[in-house]
């Protein structure tokens, strides 16, 4: 069987696992058993339906992109429309799920890192709809780059600390909210944005977020009567790729592709393609692949996409990768922006530059398996937090 | 087996008080300059050394250990430094330990990084991010090469907890002083004699706390509980405020002379 159901201790055949310092220990067992006793309340289910309901807007929406399809080889490109969801990504479910949970767990206080400022945002706005103190996290090379999501957390009531050790980017950042817990975790819950970081982190972000593949499977088969012959997504730390593939784990005749930042290629070195370009090792708390030096030292990541420039993957990933049930490409800086402008134009719909990895994904996809083809992409997010960095690489004056 | 490190606590034992453990990355300020440390270190009475294997993601270390960290691997510091740094420490005649993330260790080989570590004279390993549950290769490998397993408890670990970790270890048990990273602090925080009054339940082993011990004061209050004190940020400090590297040398070894003294009036 496929189905990578995690142990008790949160492996994934040799990934995943914890690695933490022991004063964390206590912090993730009360976490994982909030996690377990939630799972099975149906109080805590009926009460994040109704919120995905009421306040992020699912089910989301299932668009068929057919003149977008004409550059991807004629094949049927359906986009599960996660950037419609409140706060203009799929971040959002996690964020709701995590943030009952802090109720439940009696916590005052949530700390996130954050890359693009996506996972800020919805955890900012979580905070604010809760109640919760919020305290993200984010290097200062992406305050930089999405200052407008910066802007936006701190409208939400949530305080943004600058990164400036290290890279000064996600990984920094996940170290910083790393010793902030260590300090505060009698009152503080991190409220990790990925399907990283140490067990229970890669299984409950996953169970917050699988939601999009349920919905999705059910879309597909109304729309054209059958399962997709393919699902992507962009894979950074590997959110909303484990989101929309988990469902489709069971399906053997379903091809499951995530799509790495290749940046400025992997043979340069300048990428963010972990399982790509990296090796089996642990980083904040797992392990998984990493890009790392031959003492075992992190290796900095490069991609236009702040979302995507991280040096680890989830655990999962990892271990879909290597009994083969998914398969994992590099896309470069240039080709996710020539499908970032290409969605753009044939649809009227501006991506996450994230997400334009997965549409450049659809494109090689498409042109390999041809118009019979269905392909599921899981449309992340969408691209407002990206227009400066779109307008400066196209060369439009602002 | 009995390491140096072993020998050490038997006769700090004997001598009613605690040992004093300095902690200094490879590396750091530079590749020699390490070494002169570790020797200005012995020269002013520490015990026995911790050498920190520099790392790139250093999530339990404040800021005075994060900038060492980066200082040494900017000069492109390797494991075989590690390794240099532990055998000049051996060499100068005091108790050695490595202190090292997880990561490196795997990366270098388990077995290996265990077998190099005895091979340089070092007593054993203290990995902060190596839970017990991820331990069971490590521990073969320590055991295969006669050195310590230590692990790293603090404030928030229950005592069944403590005492599952309390039986993998060996050498000694790391006491975190407190509920956060390393650096200096103005007090200890009385949850570290509370936590050794823990640990003393589950385990006869030598307890050492570190953490936030900077000055002779600190020094003695620790030892009037703790078989050992550990002080890291504190000497760094000196050494990153240092205008030169001789004054920076003679700062160590005179707070070094300070701590040893606070670590024999203790009790």
């Amino acid at each position: 069987m496929t189905t990578s159901q995690s142990t008790i201790l949160g492996h994934f055949g040799q990934y995943g696992g914890r690695f933490v310092p022991e004063a964390l220990i206590g912090a993730l067992e009360e976490l994982e058993a909030a996690h377990i006793s939630a799972l099975k309340d149906p109080i805590f289910q009926a009460e994040l339906a109704q919120l995905h309901l009421t306040y992020t807007g699912r089910p989301s929406i299932l668009t068929e992109a057919k003149r977008f399809a004409e550059y991807a080889g004629g094949a049927r490109i359906l986009l599960k429309r996660e950037d419609l969801n409140h706060t203009g990504s799929h971040k959002i479910n996690n964020v709701l799920g995590q943030a009952l949970l802090t109720k439940r767990m009696g916590k005052k206080r949530i700390i996130a890192e954050t890359g693009a400022g996506q996972h800020g945002v919805a955890s900012a706005t979580a905070a604010a709809l809760m109640g919760l103190e919020c305290v993200v996290y984010m290097g200062e090379e992406d305050t930089r780059r999405q200052s407008l999501n910066v802007a936006r957390m701190k409208i939400l009531g949530a305080e943004v600390v600058p990164v400036t050790t290290g890279s000064r980017t996600l990984k920094d950042a996940i170290n910083e909210a790393m010793r902030d817990w260590v300090t505060n975790v009698e009152t503080t819950h991190y409220l990790l944005g990925t399907v990283a970081g140490p067990h229970p982190f890669p299984t409950m972000v996953r169970d917050f977020h699988k939601i999009i593949g349920e919905e999705a499977k059910i879309q597909v088969q109304e729309l054209v009567g059958r399962l997709p012959d393919a699902v992507l997504a962009c894979v950074g730390g590997g959110s909303n790729a484990i989101g929309i593939f988990h469902d489709f784990i069971g399906d053997a005749s379903v091809r499951l592709i995530g799509l790495e930042a290749g940046g400025d290629g992997v043979e340069t070195g300048r990428h963010a393609a972990t399982i790509t370009g990296g090796t089996a090792g642990v980083l904040h708390g797992t392990r998984s692949y990493v890009l790392q030096d031959e003492n075992g030292q992190t290796v900095e990541s490069h991609s236009i996409s702040a979302g995507l420039d991280y040096p680890g993957v989830g655990p999962e990933h990892a271990y879909l990768h290597d009994i083969g049930r998914a398969e994992y490409r590099a896309i470069t800086d240039a080709q996710a922006m020539e499908a970032f402008s290409l969605l753009s134009k044939t649809e009227g719909i501006i991506p996450a530059i994230e997400t334009a990895h997965a549409l450049a994904g659809a494109i090689q996809v498409g042109k390999e398996l041809g118009p019979d083809a269905v392909l599921l992409i899981n449309l992340s997010g969408r691209g407002d937090k990206d227009v400066q960095t779109a307008a400066e690489y196209f060369g439009i004056p602002l | 087996m009995t390491t140096t490190l072993d020998q050490l606590f038997v006769k700090v034992r004997a001598e009613n008080r605690a040992a004093l453990i300095a902690y200094i990355p490879a590396g750091f300020p530079t590749i020699e300059g390490c070494k002169k440390a570790i020797k200005a270190l012995v020269a002013g009475g520490v015990d026995a050394i911790e050498i920190g294997f520099p790392y790139s993601d250093p999530v339990m270390d404040g800021p005075i250990i994060q900038e060492a960290a980066e200082r040494s691997l900017s000069q492109g510091t390797s494991a075989a430094d590690v390794f240099s740094a532990l055998k000049c420490a051996t060499e100068a005649g005091v108790a050695a330990v490595v202190m090292t993330y997880w990561n490196p260790i795997e990366r270098y080989g388990v077995d290996e990084f265990a077998k190099s570590i005895a091979d340089n004279g070092g007593s054993g390993v203290i990995t902060p991010d190596l839970t017990i549950e991820e331990s069971d290769r490590w521990i073969a490998a320590t055991k295969n090469n006669g050195i310590s397993p230590i692990y790293v408890v603090a404030p928030s670990t229950n005592d069944s907890r403590l005492s599952k970790v309390t039986q993998r270890c060996s050498g000694f048990i790391y006491a975190a002083s407190l509920m956060g990273v390393t650096g200096t602090r103005t007090s200890i925080s009385s949850g570290a004699s509370d936590l050794v009054g823990r640990i003393r339940k589950v385990s006869d082993l030598p307890i050492a706390v570190g953490l936030g011990v900077s000055n002779q004061a600190q020094a003695r209050e620790v030892a009037g509980y703790a078989d050992g004190v550990i002080v890291g940020s504190a000497f760094i400090k000196c050494l990153l405020e240092a205008q030169t590297e001789e004054k920076g040398l003679q700062a160590i070894t005179d707070l070094a002379k300070d701590l040893a003294k606070g670590v024999r009036e203790g009790r």
